[in-house]
């Protein structure tokens, strides 16, 4: 929030004139036959995506020379607002005369830098990027139909913004090797969720397979289990300093077990681990006596003198014993 | 030729309120809280403005209306001080509210329940009210608060306010009603119907934005929502809006004098065109004429998406509004079109219209031209309309986008 935020925008002045001029006066609107289609020699694929009740829907026709695979016209419907049918348009004019091989790679962005007036200044405001991304899902489909394989195998990642396409891979890895922490620093590294917003999190325009509050949640997991791992590896080393407190607590019980408390018990008594904290020159960790312990004399002399000399020597020369 | 057909959302200034307002920035100009004569030279006009306001509403003189900044103002503030005085410092802990109210009600409701309130929103039903044996029956020792709007933005339909009032006064719990819509479209008498608090907007009823009111039933108490120098008996702080307060004034005696006669008017205005516009096929209205405030048409055009008409609308100098969202930041649909049990498909195709008293038959002719023309343009692109079907496989058989 700025400045430039107080007045909220005016949706439509966002629009390239492109956008405004082809909503006005689409130039591939309408139908092709089956029988036309056929008359000529040629094979018709019709595609679906989106529905009235998504509040978008576009239907893409393709006019295919099979001898060569070449979108010879293509045309479209849609149900929707200005952008959907100006994007909508401009799909339709990109895939004439391209090889249905070649026409599946047609991206969203190629779709949106079609409808820019000048390269650098986007076509429409970021809530309506996705109706660039359905001219994209559209392809994909027919493309599918024609070849007759499942439009999700063009898909060679799972993409979790479709606005900026950015993958999931390209999240994780970007997560981890910058130590993100936030959604908000994820979009400002990667561009995800800076858009329509939906892959954020649930309950956005569209509901998503992957969102970045549960890609972020996920990857910090499993950083965090990374790092249990090394600090396992560090304990199993011997590095006291490094474990992590469980790791510390029973490190400290198989020390006392191994030198300890069979001569508390044969006094009829024992202790027990309460605590560990580590400063930065002393690891405390404090204990309980049991039974007889509890009140003897020399629990807080020579006992204790004997237990946190074992465990300084066995784990760590920082150790101090605490009773409490 | 310009239309403006989007009075739900404000209205122009009539002229003759301006001319009412315009003494009061250069010539009487003092803080009416002021001793000497510079304040109180401002007095006469706004005692004047506050009896027409109590006059336009049947307030009683025991009652208080108290100027806000607007009826967003009004809103948190009932809710917030009734969460304050009866819930945080009392014994209830449940407000009832409807799932249509204007956003200062459900966000602050929202806002409340982070707070640890318990709400309750309850939908309307297929003719888009809520019926007040629902309010009822809703209603525990624990409510608090009831808050229900007069009338609704997005379709017109009117409330049984004077029913639920009666309800809440029986079971003694406050009630709340959010009149935005109501006053100086239909008759709002308060002193036939039980409402404890009632919120108000001036830009409604060709008054000035930034000026709004609050009911206070029997001057009852209510934790202030803006502290400061006690203006208003010390019920909302901050200096007098004196020339909007005027502008308010004004405005809601024109929009209340000859009322049955300046909506009979306009109802014959908006029944013609709504007539005009159901002339096309797939198309339906929401909501029963009759229990409608007089000015307003939500319509709905399969195969036509509600922007996208709006653009047309927009291209022919036509100004209306859409309650469905491909335009706003969340895609949702028209969620009282879902609620009055409309298809799926028809949720992002409504239209709003809302006269006024200055919608001319010039303009609702040009209006029912233009907008056919528009539906006919868009339904032709539309994939709606289409014959060819798609290749077996290529059919969407269920929304891929969102689900609702």
């Amino acid at each position: 929030m700025a400045k430039a935020d107080m007045l909220g925008a005016s949706l439509w002045d966002a629009y390239s004139n492109k956008v405004t001029t082809l909503m006005n006066n689409p130039q591939h609107q309408g139908e092709i036959f089956e029988a036309d289609a056929e008359s000529r020699g040629h094979k018709l694929i019709v595609a679906d995506f989106g529905a009235e009740s998504c509040g978008d829907a576009v239907r893409l026709y393709w006019e295919i020379d099979p001898s060569n695979d070449t979108i010879i016209n293509s045309k479209f419907k849609s149900f929707g607002c200005g952008t959907a049918i100006a994007s909508s348009d401009v799909m339709t004019e990109l895939c004439i005369g391209k090889t249905v091989q070649e026409a599946v790679k047609i991206t969203n962005i190629d779709v949106e830098m079609a409808l820019r007036d000048t390269p650098d200044v986007p076509a429409v405001p970021p809530q309506k990027m996705h109706c660039s991304v359905m001219a994209y899902d559209v392809i994909k489909k027919a493309a599918g139909l024609y070849m007759g394989v499942d439009a999700a195998s063009f898909e060679t990642e799972i993409i979790v913004c479709e606005c900026a396409r950015v993958s999931l891979g390209t999240l994780r890895e970007v997560i981890k090797l910058n130590d993100l922490k936030t959604v908000e620093q994820i979009t400002d590294y990667t561009k995800a969720g800076g858009f329509c917003k939906s892959c954020i999190k649930p309950g956005g325009h569209e509901a998503r397979e992957w969102y970045l509050v549960d890609i972020l949640a996920d990857t910090r997991k499993e950083m965090d289990e990374e790092k249990m791992k090394l600090a396992a590896d560090a304990g199993a080393n011997g590095k006291f300093e490094e474990m992590t407190l469980v790791q510390q607590i029973k490190a400290v019980d198989a020390i006392v077990d191994e030198n300890v408390r069979q001569f508390l018990i044969m006094d009829g008594g024992d202790m027990e681990v309460i605590d560990i904290k580590k400063g930065d020159d002393y690891i405390d960790i404090y204990i309980r006596y049991l039974g007889a312990c509890n009140g003897c004399s020399s629990s807080s002399t020579g006992t204790l003198y004997a237990i946190e000399a074992t465990l300084k020597e066995k784990l760590s020369s920082k150790i101090r014993v605490l009773p409490i | 030729m310009q239309v403006y057909l989007d009075n739900n959302a404000t209205t122009m200034v009539d002229p003759k309120v301006v001319e009412a307002m315009l003494p009061y920035f250069s010539e009487i100009y003092g803080n009416p809280n002021s001793l000497h004569k510079f304040g109180t030279a401002s007095h006469p006009a706004l005692r004047n403005a506050i009896n027409k306001v109590y006059t336009a509403i049947g307030a009683n003189d025991e009652d208080d209306i108290v100027f806000t900044s607007c009826a967003t103002e009004s809103n948190n503030w009932v809710l917030q001080s009734v969460w304050i005085d009866h819930i945080v410092n009392g014994d209830k802990n449940h407000i009832v509210t409807t799932e249509v109210e204007h956003p200062s009600v459900l966000s602050t409701c929202k806002f409340l329940e982070e707070q640890g309130v318990k709400v309750t929103y309850l939908p309307v039903n297929s003719e888009g009210i809520v019926e007040a044996h629902t309010v009822k029956s809703f209603i525990t020792e624990k409510t608090a608060l009831v808050s229900v709007m007069w009338a609704s933005n997005e379709t017109g339909m009117i409330f049984p306010i004077k029913e639920i009032g009666a309800i809440c006064k029986e079971k003694g719990v406050l009630f709340h009603t959010d009149g935005v819509q109501a006053v100086g479209k239909i008759p709002v008498n308060l002193s036939e119907v039980h409402v404890d608090f009632m919120s108000m907007s001036a830009h409604k009823f060709h008054g000035p934005k930034g000026i709004g009111a609050l009911y206070i039933r029997n001057s009852q108490s209510l934790s202030p929502l803006l502290h400061g120098g006690a203006h208003m008996g010390g019920r909302r702080s901050g200096t007098l809006n004196v020339p909007y307060i005027v502008g308010m004034g004004k405005a809601i005696e024109l929009a209340t004098m000859n009322m049955p006669e300046t909506m009979a008017k306009i109802r014959t205005k908006r029944d013609r065109l709504e007539d005009a516009l159901l002339e096309l096929s797939d198309t339906f209205v929401v909501g029963n004429r009759e229990n409608r405030t007089p000015n307003t048409i939500l319509i709905s055009i399969r195969g036509v998406e509600g922007e996208g008409m709006l653009w047309d609308l927009n291209n022919g100098q036509i100004g209306a509004s859409t309650g469905s969202a491909c335009a706003s930041e969340d895609l949702e649909a028209n969620t009282v079109m879902l609620a009055i049990g409309a298809d799926n498909e028809l949720a992002h195709t409504g239209i709003r219209l809302s006269l006024s008293r200055f919608t001319t038959d010039a303009e609702v002719d040009y209006t029912i031209s233009h907008f056919k023309n528009a539906v006919a343009r868009l339904r032709n692109i539309s994939s709606s309309f289409a014959i060819q079907k798609p290749t077996k496989g290529g059919e969407v058989l269920e929304c891929e986008l969102h689900h609702h």
